[in-house]
């Protein structure tokens, strides 16, 4: 599976270095890497969940409970969260560190994930959603941190989008 | 059972717990008991009250969480209930009011009143403890128990459709959002 080990690691390493402590993540495949890091680390709490509406509640009590976290899921994913989106994370100013695997894009050969893949991006600027694209390894440090760092002074939530350049390796 | 005798009984157990509750009636009956920093009323985004108890939990490992949901919240996740399950969280304590009714939005028949058992889904989903309590003291010793042990439990209590005549609380959302944050900041700083 030509999903990149060398770009998960680099951005498993910037979210380590965020001190993020819990990843609540509901695998697709250009995750696989990053959720078994997850599993692999014993210092790290990874929360299987079974729709990613719950990563949101997640977050929002962890972020309560004065701990940094993250969510793992692909473009539908952040689509089946809308709500909680909405009417947790914003309504509550929750800031999330959302990282979504952006299927349905530029060489996307999967017809499935294209709907998705056209919407993801309008739907994140109609919500107020800082968007931020890795592309690059080198800017995937910088990029995670400056996007945790605005969440939270912002109190809201930050989606970085993880492009098929930077996780798939053709 | 009316819920707000189901609260009034277990309220003497929540007043220094971490409490997430939903929204309507549950949030302003507990609210009328009297509020806490360290209880959390969540107004809207129905079915999140267990998965935020869930990461309140992981959190703070060495703090009891008690989620007050309802049979219409969890019947929106009900996948909650199954990672519940996975990671056990021993300091999770679920209690679900099930009044067989969307009550707060008109008093629309949920499926628990046909039928579904959200007790017997708990088990099946393999919640360790899994307990129905449809009586004050029955549910006040359960809630007690739980509190005591060290295993992650959900209580299904039937109660009557019956909401306060007011869901009126003097309390600002985002108010209550940064006061619980404060508060659990403070029980982080004491251990």
């Amino acid at each position: 599976m030509p999903v990149s080990v060398a770009n998960s690691q680099l951005i498993y390493d910037a979210l380590k270095a965020c001190d993020v402590q819990i990843i609540s993540a509901l695998p697709e495949t250009w995750l696989v890497h990053l959720i078994r890091m997850a599993d692999e680390d014993p210092d790290m709490t990874l929360v299987r969940i079974a729709k990613e509406e719950e990563a949101v509640g997640i977050s929002a009590g962890a972020h309560l409970a004065g701990v940094n976290s993250a969510l793992l899921m692909q473009n539908h994913g952040f689509l089946a969260a809308i709500n909680p989106i909405v009417s947790l994370a914003l309504l509550y100013k929750i800031p999330l560190l959302m990282l979504i695997s952006y299927r349905g894009h530029m060489g996307e050969r999967d017809p499935w994930q294209t709907q998705g893949g056209m919407v993801t991006e309008p739907l994140l600027r109609a919500l107020g959603i800082p968007i931020w694209h890795l592309t690059d390894p080198r800017d995937v440090q910088r990029r995670l941190k400056d996007a945790q760092t605005l969440a939270h002074a912002a109190l809201a939530p930050v989606a970085v989008l993880l492009t098929r350049e930077l996780m798939w390796e053709d | 059972m009316l819920r707000t005798d189901a609260l009034r009984a277990i309220y003497p157990e929540l007043e220094d717990r971490i409490v997430v509750t939903i929204m309507g009636a549950v949030a302003a009956e507990l609210y009328t008991f009297g509020h806490r920093p360290t209880f959390f009323y969540l107004e809207h985004a129905m079915g999140m009250a267990s998965s935020m108890g869930l990461g309140i939990a992981l959190a703070l490992p060495r703090h009891k969480v008690v989620v007050l949901d309802g049979d219409g919240s969890l019947l929106m996740n009900l996948g909650t209930l199954s990672t519940l399950a996975r990671y056990q969280p021993g300091n999770l304590l679920h209690i679900v009011f099930d009044n067989e009714s969307l009550l707060s939005v008109g008093g629309f028949p949920t499926a628990t009143s046909t039928g579904t058992d959200l007790a017997g889904i708990a088990r099946a989903c393999g919640v360790p403890r899994v307990e129905e309590a449809d009586t004050p003291e029955r549910l006040k010793e359960s809630v007690v128990a739980a509190l005591a042990g060290d295993t992650l439990t959900t209580i299904v209590s039937k109660v009557e459709a019956v909401g306060p005549k007011s869901f009126h609380m003097d309390l600002p959302l985002l108010e209550n959002r940064f006061q619980f944050r404060r508060a659990l900041e403070a029980l982080r700083q004491r251990e």
